[in-house]
């Protein structure tokens, strides 16, 4: 049943059919960050993927060494800003993926700073996923995840970990920092899947 | 699904809102709900709000400071009325929060409208009987808009003003933003390893918690919360 609210009358209809439900459209790019901004220096940044066997590591120059694609993506915040159109460089994945074997089917993206989130591997394959580190053609500012961020636009933004540094594959799913904190464990925006 | 019980007017731009909230299962302090207006041909508009109140009651009072360019707040501020049935959900969020358990030292850090979560804290604290050590930091454009100052007062919490636009009488400083020696003289001091809560519009927070890092206070001690803007 829904109960109008009395007076209300709500100002935008942003009858975009490319805004998933409780959306709003910003021009801005809003942040949503726990804690202080980390400064990682590029000399410093380390990628790892971490498997039951094997750890794979990637320094600043090797990962800018790789393909890198160009991704222009719709992105949804569960704060309920989205912003449609962005654009972004960074590595697929599926690159980085491309030689490595694990049979588990999770993974905890794990950032500079300490925070986690989890996210299905099957959510980073095939074109879904990348480690994105320029904006708008700009390299992407520390405050939005700078040197470089998870993105993985077709869940929640928050999945997108900012100040990356590695995927640890887990045999199952886990909760992160933010889905310990009462957000949901996958996170569709088009399934409003914002909380428990 | 709630009932305005009543409104109060804290300031020129703000007020205060308490929703009766049968069900409601209580909060800690910090949390906040998302509330939900729906205008005549279903359509919705969501926003989150720090809950001002704590504790098991079933009224939940929130504060609300009017964006006059704003969608939702200008209708929380100016519109809303006793009887009249509001939508929130929560409450949400367990990681910006405080609970008596907790024992050191807390510095509270607000700007403008993020005194709220702040100040149900403060009053957490106040229930409680706790003796961890509490400071706020506050910073808002003039006097006029301060929230909650006499309960503030209060509350035997040290309240430190920032004023950017106008000062009381007999201020010993012009207005002006806060600096980072402002900060760092306002704050617990690094020996006293504070846990820090800052909250605000999202540059003011930016800007605190990067002059935190900076002035030697570990990054995982600052929980922040980002109202937008
Ligand atoms: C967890 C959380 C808790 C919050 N608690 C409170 C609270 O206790 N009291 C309170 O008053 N607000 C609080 N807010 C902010 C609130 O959710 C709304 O963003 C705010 O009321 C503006 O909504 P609006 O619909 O009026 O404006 P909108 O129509 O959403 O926005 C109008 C314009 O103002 C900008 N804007 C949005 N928010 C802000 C801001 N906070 N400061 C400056 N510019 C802004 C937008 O970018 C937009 O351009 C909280 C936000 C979050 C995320």
């Amino acid at each position: 049943m829904t109960i109008f609210t009395r007076g209300f009358s709500g100002r935008g209809r942003d009858n975009n059919p490319d805004l998933p439900p409780g959306q709003y459209l910003t021009e801005d790019f809003p942040v949503l960050s726990a804690g202080p901004t980390p400064e990682i220096a590029t000399e410093d940044w380390q990628f790892t993927i971490s498997t039951e066997t094997k750890r794979y590591s990637w320094t600043w120059e090797q990962f800018m060494a790789l393909p890198i694609e160009e991704v222009g993506t719709d992105i949804h915040c569960v704060t309920r800003w989205s912003k449609l159109g962005t654009s972004w460089r960074g590595v697929s994945l599926d690159t980085l993926f491309a030689d490595v074997d694990t049979s588990y089917e999770f993974t905890m993206a794990h950032s500079y700073g300490g925070y986690t989130t989890n996210v299905p591997l099957e959510d980073l394959l095939d074109g879904k996923a990348w480690i994105a580190f320029e904006f708008d053609g700009e390299p992407l500012h520390p405050e939005h995840g700078g040197p470089a961020r998870l993105l993985v636009p077709h869940l929640y933004f928050w999945k997108s970990a900012k100040w990356v540094r590695g995927l640890e594959m887990l045999p199952q799913d886990e909760p992160g920092f933010w889905e310990q904190n009462g957000y949901h464990m996958y996170g569709d925006p088009w399934q409003e899947e914002r909380y428990w | 699904m709630g009932t305005v019980e009543s409104t109060s007017t804290l300031t020129p731009s703000g007020r205060s809102i308490t929703v009766s909230l049968p069900g409601w299962p209580g909060n800690i302090a910090g949390q906040h709900v998302d509330v939900r207006l729906t205008a005549p041909d279903g359509y919705q508009a969501v926003r989150s709000y720090s809950i001002a109140s704590v504790g098991p009651a079933e009224l939940v009072e929130l504060a609300v400071d009017k964006l006059p360019t704003g969608e939702v707040s200008p209708y929380l501020v100016d519109d809303v009325q006793p009887g009249d049935m509001l939508e929130l959900r929560g409450p949400l969020g367990g990681w910006f929060v405080w609970k008596p358990e907790q024992t050191g030292p807390v510095q509270l850090i607000a700007g403008g409208s993020g005194v709220v979560p702040l100040v149900s804290m403060v009053r957490s604290h106040t229930a409680s009987g706790s003796d961890a050590p509490f400071r706020m930091l506050y910073s808002v454009r003039t006097p006029d808009d301060v929230f909650y100052r006499e309960e503030l007062a209060g509350s035997g919490v040290q309240v430190d003003y920032v004023y950017t636009r106008a000062v009381p009488a007999g201020w010993p400083t012009g207005p002006g933003r806060l600096t980072k020696d402002r900060l760092a003289a306002s704050v617990f001091p690094v020996s006293e390893t504070p846990a820090f809560f800052v909250c605000g519009p999202t540059a003011f927070v930016e800007a605190v918690a990067t002059w935190l890092v900076e002035l030697g206070y570990p990054a995982e001690t600052i929980k922040t919360e980002r109202f937008g803007g």
